[in-house]
């Protein structure tokens, strides 16, 4: 399912149906990680990848208008990249251990601690959660910042060009 | 869209309950699914909600730009304000154990005004880009 919709995504030519496409595939992949166990992951792609993202990209259209531009030339130059790119992430999940195999580093090395002292060290419920806020509090830090910088950039990017517009 | 009467009503009747929802997920993120991340884009979606259907004027009467870029900053300022007051009660940067005599009592408590620190951040800076680009004008 998920695949016909990047299919249809790729294929299509109108920008808008692009757009929801791209949300519904977003949503697809929400119920993907639901079914994973992943409930938190789960909601933040619901409301960034279909949420929020969608509608940003429907102000875009607004302002560059529905329909895709006939490419100047075969792009063949990215396509080989891309190929490139895949294939090299495909032969990296060869080296990854299999799926939910309970000897797997990622298994053994401090998940143990967080399931089972978590609650006891932090005193909140939702393993995610102490992790995202208490152990892994830097990481979280630095998360915030990024996202903090990146609304400094946009503001500092389209403020710009608006003045420049103005004076004009 | 400002004149369909059934949007606005709809808008009307369900932005309160989405605002509530944000609430819900970030102060029951400890217990069940979602935290400051959810929460943050649940409320900036609440008001860009609003914007789309009253129009962006209104919108920005009801959270001025200044509000929401000073939301940008205070929240990652009150995230890392709290690494410092961790510091400075004898703590590691970040360590939530000092903030309170009981340790379980004092990562709540950490962990409650990191959460709010991203959830401001978060909020802020999705309702920022999205008045940032639906502020331009078509072609400009």
């Amino acid at each position: 399912m998920m695949a016909v919709t990047v299919a249809a995504i790729v294929l299509q030519r109108n920008l808008f149906s692009v757009v929801v496409l791209a949300g519904v595939y977003s949503f697809l992949m929400a119920t993907v990680l639901v079914a994973l166990d992943a409930v938190d992951v789960a909601m933040t792609e619901a409301s960034v990848g279909a949420g929020i993202s969608t509608v940003l990209l429907l102000g875009a259209l607004y302002l560059c208008g529905g329909e895709e531009a006939k490419p100047l030339s075969r792009p063949w130059v990215p396509l080989a990249v891309t190929l490139v790119i895949v294939g090299a992430l495909v032969y990296g999940t060869l080296g990854l251990s299999a799926f939910s195999d309970p000897q797997a580093p990622i298994h053994t090395h401090v998940v143990p601690r967080y399931l089972g002292q978590a609650l006891a060290e932090t005193g909140v419920p939702n393993v995610v959660t102490a992790v995202l806020a208490s152990y892994r509090g830097y990481d979280t830090l630095g998360e915030t910042v990024v996202v903090f910088t990146a609304g400094i950039g946009v503001i500092a990017l389209l403020r710009r060009l608006r003045r420049k517009g103005g004076s004009k | 869209m400002k004149r369909e009467p059934v949007l606005r009503v709809v808008g009307k009747l369900l932005i309160p309950y989405m605002l509530v929802f944000a609430l819900y997920v970030q102060f029951h993120g400890d217990y069940g699914p979602g935290g400051g991340f959810q929460a943050g884009v649940i409320t900036a979606a609440a008001v860009i909600f609003y914007a789309l259907i009253f129009g962006l004027p209104a919108a920005r009467r009801l959270v001025p730009e200044a509000l929401v870029e000073t939301l940008v900053a205070a929240g990652a300022f009150l995230y890392i304000a709290v690494g410092f007051v961790g510091l400075a009660l004898g703590g590691n940067y970040l360590d939530y154990f000092v903030l309170d005599p009981d340790p379980v009592a004092g990562q709540h408590r950490g962990i409650f005004w990191v959460e709010i620190g991203v959830l401001v951040t978060v909020s802020g800076v999705m309702l920022k880009v999205f008045y940032m680009f639906a502020g331009r004008g078509r072609g400009s």
